[in-house]
Parts: structure tokens; sequence; C-alpha cells
């Protein structure tokens, strides 16, 4: 039988453990309301700008325009992938699924950039930093103080900085990989492109196009649009990491704190038949010595 | 007449107007009710709403798009500098 201090003092650890895990998915809770009220802020804007375009690229699909944002031909094939982790960790396999992904391009998808150095890596967040790091990635950027004020003007600067990496020929293409909100407790993890920006989505014909007055014109509100819906792209596929971080550790700490309590019931009951052997125990002891007197 | 002005972050303003004055790219122009359908980009400077109790309120935009629509205006800022 355990003896019953070590018992006690395993008994309190758990239970302060259990206390702090708790408050930590209370807070996880907290800021996942406020990350999810701000995607929520964000979404009208987004698909606003994105009928708007829409029905913009529609009309303008027979007429060739020059694209600096789409595809080049002849590329050398130089790809920059931007990790989105988060800063601190206890949340479940959030950053670590990001890290698989990474690994999976530098294997699979860009083996042959990895082995010529054509592959290089920006990073949002501290963990997704320090674990490239630790495999020996060429990390151009890193962006974690990003979190620390999540809004659109910084994320603007981020975005406009990535755009222009990618005019300058610097790098070919721009990948992104971060967790994509769903909720609470499941977070998809996503690559996507962010440029070259890919042919237009398909629309519907003659579903958004009324007679409009185009103020310059066509083209010229194409072109103003498109780093607009890169900027919102990014600030998108941040906003929706950062939910989906919280989702996660309230996740996981909600499953810590069931641990915990899973941990105390076991330890309470065991502490109680300890003591309850070491009363028998006593008891016998005084009952065999009355009796070895009486003898 | 309804308005609509939102930035990323938030929404601004949105309410129901007399007209509206704002900056665009070919230069400032006003918004009254039954204006003809028009989608435009707007360069940095003020929004200048007539509200229906005849006050005005403005805004400093640093740029954004604005669509008109049967009496409908969606606004999309890029910024907010100040209310």
């Amino acid at each position: 039988m355990a003896n019953l201090k070590a018992i006690r003092v395993r008994l309190s650890s758990v239970k302060s453990t259990r206390q702090i895990t708790s408050a930590m998915k209370m807070v996880a809770a907290a800021k996942l309301r406020k990350a999810q009220d701000a995607i929520v802020q964000l979404r009208p804007y987004a698909d606003k700008l994105n009928e708007i375009q829409a029905g913009l690229s529609a009309a303008l699909r027979d007429t060739e325009i020059e694209n600096i944002y789409a595809e080049r031909k002849n590329s050398r094939g130089k790809v920059l992938v931007v990790a989105v982790t988060s800063n601190k960790g206890l949340c479940g396999a959030f950053n670590a699924n990001v890290i698989r992904d990474v690994r999976r391009l530098m294997t699979e998808k860009y083996s042959s950039q990895m082995r010529d150095g054509d592959l290089s890596f920006m990073t949002v967040g501290k963990k997704g930093n320090d674990a490239l790091k630790r495999l020996k990635c060429h990390i151009v950027e890193d962006h974690s103080d990003l979190y620390s004020h999540l809004n659109f003007e910084n994320v603007t600067a981020l975005a406009d900085r990535l755009t222009q990496l990618y005019l300058s020929k610097e790098y070919d293409t721009i990948e992104l990989v971060y967790n994509q909100f769903r909720n609470a407790a499941i977070q998809r993890l996503t690559e996507e492109t962010y440029l070259p920006v890919s042919a237009a989505a398909e629309v519907e014909k003659g579903t958004i196009q009324a007679d409009y007055i185009y103020e310059p014109d066509q083209v010229a509100i194409v072109g103003e649009l498109i780093p607009k819906t890169l900027r919102i792209q990014l600030y998108r596929a941040l906003l929706d990491s950062f939910a989906a971080e919280h989702g996660a550790r309230m996740t996981a700490m909600h499953q810590a704190t069931d641990n915990a309590t899973d941990l105390i019931r076991d330890l309470t009951l065991q502490y109680n038949k300890a003591r309850q052997a070491a009363i028998t125990n006593q008891l016998l002891e005084v009952v065999s010595g009355a009796e070895a007197l009486n003898g | 007449m309804n308005i609509e002005i939102i930035t990323p972050d938030k929404k601004i303003y949105a309410g129901d107007i007399r007209s509206v004055r704002v900056p665009g790219r070919k230069g400032s122009f006003q918004v009254l009710k039954d204006h003809a359908p028009i989608i435009s980009t707007l360069e940095a400077g003020p929004v200048i709403i007539a509200d229906e109790q005849g006050g005005e309120v403005r805004f400093d935009i640093s740029g954004g798009v604005i669509e008109v629509k049967k009496n409908r205006i969606i606004l999309l800022a890029d910024a907010v500098i100040q209310s």
C-alpha cells in the first residue's frame, strides 16, 4: 500500500494543476469569442469585395488584360512557404499539424526546390519558427510579433511585403500553411497558394452585372482590387488561425481538466483505502497488544 | 436611401441617409437618391454623410471602393482614420 503522505502530496499537486488548466480553458474560451467576432466582422467586407471583383472579372474575361499577379512563364520556381502557427504552446496538435505539413511539402511537393536551396520560409508564430529552426530551414523573416496587435493595418504591411517579394521576382510561388477555423473543436489544416493569383472563380454570368457606371474604368478597378483581396485573404487566414488556436487550446485544456478530475478521483479512492488500512493495522496492533498482556 | 460603411475590422456606419459625398478616383462626387448604379474606387479623403435628421457625419478614409445600386450604398473602406 502506497504511503499516505506520498498520495496526499500527489493529490494536492494534481488539484492545483487542474485549477490551472481549467483557468486556461476559461481564458481560451473568452479569447476564442473575441477572435470569432473578428472573423464575423470581416465577412461582410470580404464577401462584398469578392462579389464586386468576381462580377468585374467575369465581364473582363474576354478582354486580355496584363495581370502582373498571374502565373509567370519560365519561372525558376523559387518558393516561399508562410507557416502560420501560434506564439504559445499547450494547444494540442495545433502547431504540430502545421509543422508536419511543412515537412511534407519539403519532402514531396517541393523536394527539388529543397535540394537546390530554392525553398525559403517565413514564419508567423514562435512555435513554427522554433521548429523550423531546428529543422535547419532557411527562414527569411519571422513575423511572430504580429499576434500582439492582430489588426488589418499590420496584416496589410505583411501582405504588401509578400506581394512585393512576388512582384520583384524574388519568389515565384508563395504558399500559405495555416489552420482554418471550423468550430471550437475542429481545425482544418489548409494549404493555399497565395501568389500567383489563380484564375478568377467562375461566376454565373449575368447574375451580378447590373448596368454599372465604372470609375475610373473596369481594368483599373480590377487592378486596384487585386491587392485589396490579397490583403483580405491574408487577414482572413491569420484571423482563422488565431481563432483556431484558441479553439484548439480550449479543447486541449478541457481534456486536461477532465483527465485531472479522473486522476483526483482515483487518488482520493486510493488515499482513503490506504487510510483505512492504516487504521485497521493500528487497531490490530492495539488489540493484539492487549491480548498479549492478558495472556 | 441606405448606406453601409464597412472596414475589415468593423462596421463603421449603417443607416438611412439623404446624401453622401465620397472622394472618387476621378474626383469627389455626391450620391443622392436614385443615383445610377456605379462602382468606383476611392482615394484618401473625407466621406460626408447628410443623415435623415439633417445632421452631418464625417469620416476620413484612406481609400476604398463604393458600390451604389437601387438606393443601396456599400462603401468598403480600407481604414477609417478618425470619425
